[in-house]
């Protein structure tokens, strides 16, 4: 058998992943890459899930994981439209631009 | 003692809701009834009571000597707590007194009314409020506690305010209707005052439980039985117009004449003297208080009758005399004279009621005019008139046998065989008698003799007045005139009737008896009655003898007649000393306090509230970046709280 690659190493990048997606997520001006940071982000969590799971030997973990990811593929779909309307009335998709809920 | 509801409770009762009910008529409908109904219903329902009161004295007269007290509770007023108060009503000798006294002239006066303010476009109004006066008065008569007698107190004064002020376009009338219900409210303040300290002495507000108890639980002389007698006093200085709450009464004068006659002569004022008479009980545990009541009703008669000298108004030489006459009888209760003092008040009634219709049917006559100094040589065109003035006047000065000389000489005798200042007090009665009968005498000269100073106006003839004036001032005449001889003292062969009805009221063991040389009442008697004769003389002296005299001693002491004419400057004194001071108390309090202040505080927490709104609205700034910035934050804090647990 391989060895197993250590728990801490997986956490650690998930970590780091999901770090740099929150970054991102606060600093990209282009709404279609903040939502690439948001599926960063989730991906790194996922990871994490999977760590535990092989750790702990259950398969709970992974039952999570399915559902993050039919839930991160609805949430694109809607997101991606919503930005789509977006673009169709505003002809930009700069996050900064949208600020119509200011005081 | 009796609680009977029989037919005296029933005449009680009516001779209470007779007059309301004309106020509630009169009120409602009369403008719509016209002049003759209002008139006739106002005088009928007062009439009605007037009988009702004869029926009430003479099943009075039925009771043996000592049964003559009937109470009644008409219904259970107030129940909380200790307080247990019931509508009642107390009939004894003394109420029936007053309420035929205050019902009887009360019907004269509406009748003269219906004449004197025939002419007058608020004439339902008129007639209503005096319904409702005479109701409060006989309620304050005929009240048998404390609180309903205050109702009827209350009620009174609220009636002399609406009465005086009753022309109120006039702005005087209106502050001097101002001004009497204001000072009889700081009277009023001591009453209650008393009354509150009576009830949580007694546990009660009945009259009978109070006196009956009264000798047992206060001890004479003790502090809390000067205290509850002087604060009682102190209404009764208030509503009785004595020095120093005096003041409303001349400005009363702006009121119609019936006004003055009926309730600034004959009955609101002499509310102060029925509850003194009627707590004797009280007063006679309160030796220095009742020196006090003597004393400031001496001073206070002495002092009107001063200023009454030189008034130049017609209805303010009667306003001081009104003043001073009840000063001497405050002085009879002051001297345990406290049936003297009622008979006084009886007579009294009688003689300056009708000394205010007559001076009410010279200004009718002279349209409106009030100034002695334009009237003159009235005599030949209002003969009844005249008559009957002068009957009252001579009444007033206490001339033997008309009624003003038995009342007055008997409070005279009672203050003299009182105590060690008793003469003195004689001499001060017997002086001011000198003065009254001058300055009546003065009146009648300057109004009904003499050359004429006044100019006729040219539509309006002066002539007599109507029937309906002259026939109730005759028949007030007769009363002034022989109404005293139901009280002539045993000294000069009579049987006091009215002293010996009274007597059970007033009798007490408290009661201080004297015993003197018989020889001596009748001595005093005469002298008094030479005392008040000079001052007659002294007047025609003046007036028409030497009729430059008046205007020499008037230069010669010009600068004490300046302040005799202005009632001493009392009124500047309490303006300055106490109006002013509390109009920039209000002053201040409206603008600095409840302007700048509440005001202030309420839009100042506004303020606030909106600069910390601008102050967070900062946050809101529409970006989600910036929220989900926060959003990080707080986890990144709740992580942490959670993993130091």
């Amino acid at each position: 058998m391989m060895e197993a690659i250590p728990t801490g190493y997986c956490l650690f990048l998930s970590a780091i992943l999901f770090t740099i997606g929150v970054v991102g997520f606060l600093t990209r001006r282009n709404a279609v890459l903040v939502f690439m940071c948001i599926e960063i982000m989730l991906n790194a969590v996922n990871l994490s899930f999977i760590a535990f799971a092989r750790r702990l030997g259950s398969l709970d973990g992974q039952v999570a994981v399915l559902f993050v990811i039919t839930v991160a593929a609805a949430e694109v779909a809607v997101g991606l439209s919503i930005i789509v309307a977006l673009f169709r009335k505003r002809k930009t998709v700069d996050v900064d631009q949208i600020d119509l809920m200011k005081w | 003692m009796s609680h009977e509801v029989s037919s005296i409770a029933v005449l009680a009762r009516l001779i209470l809701v007779l007059p309301l009910a004309g106020y509630v008529l009169n009120g409602l409908v009369g403008e719509r009834w016209g002049r003759r109904a209002v008139g006739v219903i106002g005088s009928g329902v007062v009439g009605l009571a007037f009988l009702c009161a004869l029926m009430l004295f003479a099943q009075l007269l039925r009771l043996e000597e000592g049964q003559r007290q009937v109470i009644s509770d008409v219904f259970s007023w107030i129940g909380v707590g200790e307080l247990n108060v019931s509508a009642r009503l107390l009939v004894d000798p003394l109420s029936a007194v007053m309420v035929l006294v205050v019902s009887g002239v009360s019907f004269l006066i509406h009748v003269y009314s219906i004449g004197y303010m025939g002419r007058e476009a608020n004439f339902s109004r008129f007639f209503a409020y005096l319904n409702l006066f005479v109701f409060s008065m006989l309620l304050l008569v005929l009240a048998g506690n404390f609180l309903l007698m205050f109702v009827g107190w209350e009620g009174v004064g609220l009636c002399s305010y609406l009465l005086i002020g009753f022309w109120f376009e006039r702005e005087s009338a209106a502050r001097a209707g101002n001004k009497a219900f204001i000072v009889n409210r700081i009277g009023d303040l001591g009453f209650l005052l008393g009354v509150i300290l009576i009830f949580a002495t007694f546990g009660s507000l009945d009259f009978d439980k109070v006196f009956g108890a009264a000798p047992e639980v206060l001890k004479t002389s003790s502090s809390l039985a000067n205290l509850i007698a002087l604060l009682l006093f102190v209404g009764a200085i208030g509503k009785s117009a004595q020095v120093p709450l005096y003041i409303w009464l001349p400005d009363a004068m702006e009121g119609p004449t019936p006004v003055s006659a009926l309730i600034h002569a004959a009955t609101m004022v002499t509310a102060g003297v029925y509850m003194v008479a009627r707590c004797h009980v009280l007063y006679l545990l309160a030796p220095p208080v009742l020196i006090a009541v003597a004393a400031v009703g001496a001073l206070t008669a002495i002092y009107a009758a001063s200023i009454g000298l030189v008034q130049n108004d017609i209805k303010r030489v009667l306003a001081y005399s009104t003043i001073s006459q009840l000063g001497y009888m405050f002085l009879g209760c002051g001297v345990a004279a406290f049936s003297a003092s009622i008979f006084h008040l009886m007579t009294h009634a009688f003689f300056k009621a009708l000394l205010f219709l007559t001076a009410g049917s010279v200004i009718h006559a002279l349209a409106n005019e009030q100034d002695m100094r334009k009237m003159g040589g009235l005599y030949p065109y209002m003969r009844v008139t005249g008559v009957t003035f002068w009957v009252a006047a001579l009444a007033i000065s206490a001339i033997p046998p008309l009624s003003g000389f038995f009342s007055k000489d008997e409070i005279l005798w009672g203050a003299f065989s009182d105590s060690s200042l008793g003469p003195s007090l004689w001499v001060v009665g017997a002086f001011t008698g000198a003065m009254t009968s001058f300055y009546v005498a003065r009146l009648g000269i300057k109004t009904f003799h003499g050359k004429p100073r006044w100019t006729a106006h040219a539509n309006r003839p002066v002539h007599e007045s109507p029937p309906v004036m002259t026939v109730p001032m005759a028949v007030l005449g007769l009363l002034a005139a022989v109404g005293g001889l139901v009280g002539v003292p045993a000294a000069l062969g009579g049987r006091d009737n009215f002293g010996r009805f009274l007597e059970p009221v007033f009798a007490s063991p408290l009661m201080p008896h004297a015993a003197h040389p018989p020889g001596l009442e009748t001595i005093l008697m005469a002298v008094s009655a030479i005392v008040s004769l000079g001052g007659i003389v002294t007047a025609v002296y003046f007036y028409i003898w030497r009729p430059e005299l008046p205007g020499i001693v008037r230069e010669r002491f010009r600068r004490a007649y300046r302040l005799v004419l202005n009632n001493y400057y009392v009124d500047e004194g309490y303006a300055a000393g106490v109006v002013r001071p509390g109009e920039r108390m209000a002053d201040y309090l409206a603008q600095r306090v409840d302007a700048k202040g509440i005001d202030g505080a309420v839009n100042g927490i506004a303020a606030l509230v909106n600069s910390l709104s601008l102050a967070l609205r900062r946050w809101q700034t529409g970006l989600v970046r910036n929220y989900a910035f926060l959003i990080l934050i707080a986890i990144i804090a709740l992580l942490f709280y959670s993993i130091r647990r």
